[in-house]
């Protein structure tokens, strides 16, 4: 699979995830949110940035429940919990926002 | 699901076999799992959680910094061998500083390393009732 950004090719995994993850752009992450119909708010460019903070820091993608409490440390109580990841994210924030971000899918998620 | 008690026992060098990554990644799925879950690391296993890792040489993903990790996944408890450093001719001030954020004391960071002797650490593997050796 791939996906033309900007006349370049980006090469996909079988699920959408990127190869290569040193080949993500802020543009790459609109246009993987564009095949599956989303337009990417700030809401979920905060989720995405956090995503690759935590990566750049620790080496892997956070677990589900593990990002929420993160969110809820840094973005406030209203929007760590799963009911706000899910608005943004309904095919899971884990597997979604991951994907968005550059990320290859969090370990331990099916 | 009743909870049980875990533990993760890390016997090898980081590199150069599977073992180390391979247990890190069975340690982090556990965790979806709510057990009480705890490391052990004894003999060679204590260069996992050393400082200063350096894989530029090998090739190799560098994965230490994810063991700073564990610490949001609830795992609190990693005892460590204190012969097994002596024999190597390290200290605790050479291992890497984990630890974890009490959500109910202000996100306080609190250590999850317990140092434990030879002795200490068999009445831990006593006690436990799944262990996974790596």
């Amino acid at each position: 699979m791939a996906l033309e950004v900007d006349g370049q090719s980006i090469e996909l995994d079988e699920e959408g995830y990127l190869v290569d993850l040193s080949s993500w752009t802020p543009e790459v992450a609109k246009a993987l949110a564009a095949e599956e119909d989303v337009e990417l708010t700030d809401e979920h460019w905060d989720i995405i940035n956090f995503l690759r903070e935590y990566y750049e820091e620790y080496q892997i993608a956070p677990a589900v429940r593990v990002l929420t409490k993160a969110v809820g440390k840094r973005l406030g109580k209203d929007k760590g919990n799963s009911k706000y990841l899910y608005s943004l994210f309904p095919y899971g924030p884990g597997k979604q926002a991951c994907k968005y971000a550059g990320l290859p899918k969090p370990t331990g998620c099916v | 699901m009743a909870t049980k008690k875990f533990m993760f026992v890390n016997r090898k060098a980081p590199y150069g076999t599977v073992y180390a990554l391979e247990s890190l990644e069975v340690v982090l799925i556990s965790a979806a799992f709510e057990q009480d879950v705890s490391l052990a690391f004894i003999d060679d296993g204590v260069y996992q959680i050393t400082k200063g890792q350096n894989t530029d040489g090998i090739g190799q993903k560098n994965f230490s910094s994810t063991y700073k990790a564990l610490g949001d996944y609830e795992i609190k408890k990693l005892y460590v061998e204190k012969e097994s450093l002596e024999e190597r001719g390290l200290t605790p001030d050479d291992l890497m500083d984990l630890v974890w954020e009490d959500e109910d004391d202000d996100w306080a960071e609190k250590p999850s390393i317990i140092l434990v002797d030879r002795s200490e650490m068999t009445d831990v593997l006593a006690d436990q009732e799944v262990i996974l050796s790596f």
